[in-house]
């Protein structure tokens, strides 16, 4: 069950081949086996998950059924969940039992799907390897030695290793991405706004967007025909129609413009992710499509830029967790500062101090312009780099990191860390949609493509990617990891 | 612009996080190496940029004004470290 | 040295939505704790603001009222620091783009003359819960049901120059949002709360001195008395040889004093940056005509309608113009009875004396406009006299009759216009009085106008005080002139 995609596991549970009760204690029974190596779950909701698999079994006799009733999916622990934990990765949170559903929890609960549980992620969201959490570090499934990527580390790592069909995650500078591509899954990031926040932890507020993580585009596209829309509990979630994402995945490629960013393809890029992202790219020569060369003259800022704003954002963000009315608390206070700075001491990692510390520097008095100011202008030209190469092509296509996975324990120096999201970061200034597909594999370990759209343009991403993967299986492939349990 | 121990202080005490003197010193370092990269902003050009604060040209919706939420105190309050009476308790604020 | 007081006034006020700024739990006042806040006022993770339209409307009419321009696009910061009863550790607030721009108000002086003190602006935001210090264990509790009710701040330019006006602005800036609707306006229950920035300058000194802000001025009175107070001290200070520092003060209201408060609060920095969660709020000039067409009479206007359309002088239009709920009453009183000179006496006088005495605002009158009005119109149409008027305001008030007429009734307080019934009253009390009569006859002729008091008086009593008094003394002078 578990080499199937969502597509097929639906088609099945359609069928009768098996019972949502089989498909959930199937994946269950996986997550036990292998998750004490992958450490991909933070909470597993075993119990929970059978009783509505069987809620769903019976609504399917009932003939009370969508597409989804039934499907198993994994949440990350950025999500708030009712009666389950949500730790957003942090010790700050260990604790922390939300009393509502995020908007999107609601969502997939209407639309009949099963929550396995939560996934592992860098605290907070902030990390590139999902070395950063609180409940440690996540294996990639592909090479135990390697890292999954992060932040969305455990979702990429339980989908890949076949724990789950598909999993949510969030992408605040990559977050979806880059774990998508070090753990050969598909992952999209959707236009700012095109989701709701509500309910979803936040790390950067005007960056974060929550988006599927799966198998296939063509799942990804089920998930978001549930997900996408807007939400009057989200301000900054987008009120315009929301299209079928199935409706066009087969659409012909032939004259579609692709640009290659010139800047995408310069020093730091291993040569085997170039080849596997030039070589996808030869693949849609073959459907019909043009390629060109583009620029996005501004690419080398978009980390600079992204290192003011989302800490910035950051640092008045987590100000809420102070152990007043819910999180961690220290021991014994003396006063009212001792219990702040304690219990922010205490319950944030490193990474997380490290990043309020840089927000509030550069939002302090006298180094408010030259950084916040200087950043937002900067984040203008990023965005109108976009905006002008998409007067030119459809898509842009691009690798999702440098490099594949690293190892675990590589990256000791945080601006090393940083410089792993050069491919992915701008998109979250711009607010564009990005995906990225399995396209290669190399000393063992895969290789994303990114292809990013305008404003909106999922359906033609979902589209884009779809047909790759009609052309190509890398999307297929397992990890031995994914055999051995099963 | 170069960073300073008692920027790093300033900044720890405004976010009220605790930071031990050794703490202090390895966030000077990790924290310069960042501001470094992230200077590399001063030198584009952006005369007659304006800031962008939102990736999308949106503006806000209003919500009516009704009342929709009801009492959870008991609900909210299941997750707080010390209660009483209905109220959060803290320290002694002594004004 | 002469000096002159500088003075400018932050007033923070409570609008009266139903909701929060920011989300959908009631602002009721008065609530068990922690009953009214939800999950975004409790800061709690994940959840987002999403802004009340009312609390919109409600700023945009107070900066129409005060003719200041909207802004065509305003922002909402973030102004970041911890403090117990703040549960985001920031109060999202309007910073660098305000919804309402520059602007003025006219304020009117005891000795009827006005000035105008400019608005510097006025922006939206939400106020913080409150932290309870009674002992629970050693502990302060924290109450949030206040946190995320709309709050207008409005700042002044520092036009005033003494205590007096510094309280005549707040009074007009209450009379303006009380008229519009948009606050109760509640100094007691802090619906109204005040900011004062007081300086003291040599006169003739264009520079502005240091000033220090007192906070937490909460009623008319206290800001004549905070700034009477640290007017002083700043000049004694500097008389000393000192220096005034630019500080946060509290005013005690207890000890009439202000005093420092502990300057800790200096090291602040509070990091304002544009609210990523809220998008820039635009209004459109039709939004703006449609706010405006339905603005009330504001205070100015009435005050002057009052002088130009009912000839009340200066002083009583702006007194009955001062609250909406006088001005009400009193137009609803002159509507009855059809003359304004009378129902202004009328509310100015036993009204609000009644009211005063009893310590009741003019909403929680005993009596209504419509019965002041119905009172009124008997004295003008001579059904009653003016002592019997004061018997029968003192019975509605008591609620010893639903209407003036049925008191008037009842009491037999119908003034006796029956020029018989009159004289025979008097022929009685001229025949009952020889002394007074031949006291009369003896006097200077200048000094009989007075004494013809003491017949009236017996007449009147004779009559149980429904005589009517002119035609009683019209006849007595006749007959007792007729002695002579």
């Amino acid at each position: 069950m578990h080499d199937k995609t969502l597509t097929q596991l639906a088609a099945s549970l359609k069928s009768g081949e098996f019972s949502s009760r089989e498909l959930t204690s199937h994946y269950l029974r996986k997550i036990e086996k292998a998750d004490g190596t992958l450490n991909s779950f933070i909470t597993v909701t075993g119990e929970q998950a059978l009783n509505q698999a069987e809620a769903a079994d019976k609504a399917r006799a009932a003939g009370d059924t969508g597409l989804l009733t039934g499907i198993p999916l994994a949440l990350k622990d950025i999500f708030c969940t009712r009666d389950v934990k949500t730790s957003c990765g942090s010790k700050m949170l260990d604790n922390f039992i939300a009393p509502y559903n995020a908007t999107v929890v609601e969502k997939l609960s209407a639309a009949g799907t099963i929550s396995l549980g939560k996934t592992n992620m860098d605290e907070f969201a902030m990390g590139s390897s999902n070395e950063n959490s609180h409940y440690g570090a996540v294996k990639n499934p592909w090479d135990l030695k390697a890292v999954p990527g992060g932040s969305s580390g455990g979702s990429a790592a339980a989908v890949a290793a076949g724990l789950a069909p598909a999993a949510m995650g969030t992408d605040t500078g990559g977050s979806i991405r880059q774990p998508a591509a070090f753990c050969g899954i598909t992952g999209l990031k959707p236009t700012y706004g095109r989701v709701s926040r509500y309910g979803m932890i936040a790390y950067a507020s005007s960056l974060d967007q929550a988006g599927p993580m799966a198998r296939s585009a063509e799942d990804c596209a089920h998930l978001m025909n549930v997900i996408a829309g807007h939400d009057v509990r989200d301000s900054t979630s987008v009120a315009r129609g929301v299209p079928d994402y199935t409706e066009s995945l087969n659409a012909p490629l032939s004259g579609l413009k692709i640009g290659l960013p010139k800047e995408y393809f310069g020093d730091g890029l291993a040569p085997e992710v170039e080849k596997s992202v030039r070589d996808a790219v030869k693949v849609y020569e073959s459907m019909g499509a043009t390629v060109r060369e583009v620029s996005l003259p501004h690419t080398h800022y978009a980390i600079p830029a992204y290192y003011v704003i989302a800490p910035a954002e950051a640092s008045s963000n987590l100000s809420r967790f102070d152990g007043v009315r819910f999180g961690h608390r220290c021991q014994d206070p003396v006063d009212l500062m001792d219990l702040y700075k304690r219990s922010r001491a205490e319950g944030f990692g490193e990474e997380v101090k490290r990043r309020i510390l840089i927000g509030t520097h550069t939002l302090s008095e006298g180094f408010f312009d030259a950084y916040y100011t200087k950043a937002q202008k900067v984040r203008r030209l990023i965005r109108q780099d976009f905006l002008d190469a998409f007067e030119e092509v459809d898509v842009l296509m691009g690798p999702a990191a440098p490099t594949p996975a690293f190892d675990l324990g590589a990256k000791k120096d945080p601006v090393s860390m940083y410089l792993q999201d050069i491919y992915t970061i701008a998109v979250n200034l711009a607010g564009i949609p990005g995906i990225s597909v399995p396209a290669g594999l190399a000393g063992g370990r895969p290789i994303g493509l990114q292809i990013l759209g305008t404003h909106f343009a999922e359906a033609q991403l979902l589209n884009v990617a779809h047909q790759y993967q009609q052309a190509t299986d890398w999307h297929l492939q397992l990890p031995a990891i994914a055999e051995e349990n099963a | 612009m170069a960073l300073e121990e008692s920027h790093v202080r300033r900044a720890a005490h405004l976010a009220r996080l605790a930071v031990s003197d050794d703490q202090a010193r390895g966030f000077v370092d990790d924290l310069s190496r960042i501001l470094d990269m992230v200077d590399q902003l001063q030198s584009i050009d952006t005369e007659g940029v304006s800031p962008l604060a939102h990736p999308l040209d949106a503006t806000q919706r209003l919500r009516a004004d009704e009342v929709t939420e009801t009492n959870q105190r008991d609900t909210f309050q299941r997750c707080a470290p010390a209660v009483e009476n209905g109220l959060y308790l803290v320290p002694r604020v002594v004004e | 040295m002469q000096w002159e007081t500088v003075i400018g006034l932050e007033v923070h006020v409570q609008l009266a939505t139903r909701s929060k700024i920011f989300s959908g739990a009631s602002t009721a006042f008065g609530a068990e704790p922690n009953t009214q806040a939800c999950a975004v006022d409790l800061g709690l993770p994940g959840t987002l603001p999403v802004l009340n339209e009312q609390a919109v409307a409600m700023a945009v009419q107070f900066g129409l009222a005060v003719h200041s321009d909207i802004a065509e696009v305003s922002v909402f910061d973030r102004k970041n620091y911890f403090y117990a009863d703040l549960p985001k550790g920031y109060q999202t607030s309007q910073m660098y783009h305000p919804i309402v721009g520059p602007g003025e108000v006219e304020i009117t002086l005891e000795d009827g003359t006005s000035k105008r003190i400019r608005i510097h602006h006025a922006h939206l935001e939400e106020d913080a819960g409150k932290s309870l210090h009674e002992d629970f264990m050693g502990m302060t509790g924290i109450d949030l049901n206040r946190a995320g009710t709309p709050l207008l701040e409005i700042v002044s330019e520092p036009d005033m120059r003494n205590a007096k006006e510094a309280a005549a602005y707040l009074k007009a800036i209450h009379s303006i949002v009380t008229y519009l609707g948009i606050s109760d306006g509640n100094m007691a229950e802090g619906s109204m709360r005040c900011d004062v920035n007081v300086s003291v300058r040599p006169k003739g000194q264009e520079a502005f001195g240091t000033r220090a802000e007192i906070k937490n001025v909460n009623s008319f009175r206290f800001v004549e008395r905070a700034i009477a107070f640290e007017v002083e001290r700043q000049i004694e200070l500097i008389e000393d040889g000192g220096t005034v520092v630019q500080e946060t003060r509290l005013f005690d209201p207890e000890r009439d004093e202000t005093r420092s408060m502990r300057t800790k609060e200096e090291a602040n920095d509070y990091r304002y940056f544009p609210c990523p969660d809220l998008l820039p709020v635009v209004l459109d000039e039709a939004y703006l005509d449609h706010l405006r067409s339905q603005l009330p009479e504001l205070p100015a206007d009435k005050r002057e309608r009052f002088q130009s359309e009912l000839g009340l002088s200066a002083y009583d239009a702006s007194v009955l113009s001062a609250s909406r709920e006088m001005a009400e009453f009193f137009e609803e009183v002159h509507h009855v009875c059809g003359d304004a000179k009378q129902a202004a006496n009328w509310v100015q006088g036993e009204l609000s004396g009644a009211l005063n005495r009893e310590n009741l605002s003019i909403t929680n009158s005993p009596i209504s406009a419509r019965q002041l009005g119905e009172l009124l119109s008997r004295v003008l149409d001579d059904t009653i006299n003016g002592k019997a008027a004061k018997q029968v305001f003192q019975a509605l008030w008591n609620g010893q009759g639903e209407n003036a007429d049925e008191i008037i009734e009842t009491k037999g307080l119908k003034q006796v216009t029956d020029t018989g019934a009159i004289e025979a009253m008097i022929d009685q009390a001229i025949a009952e009085s020889p002394a007074q009569v031949a006291q009369y006859r003896d006097a200077e002729p200048d000094k009989r106008g007075k004494m013809i008091g003491y017949f009236v008086g017996q007449v009147m009593k004779a009559s149980r005080g429904t005589a009517n008094p002119q035609q009683v003394n019209g006849v007595l002078k006749a007959k007792l002139d007729a002695l002579l």
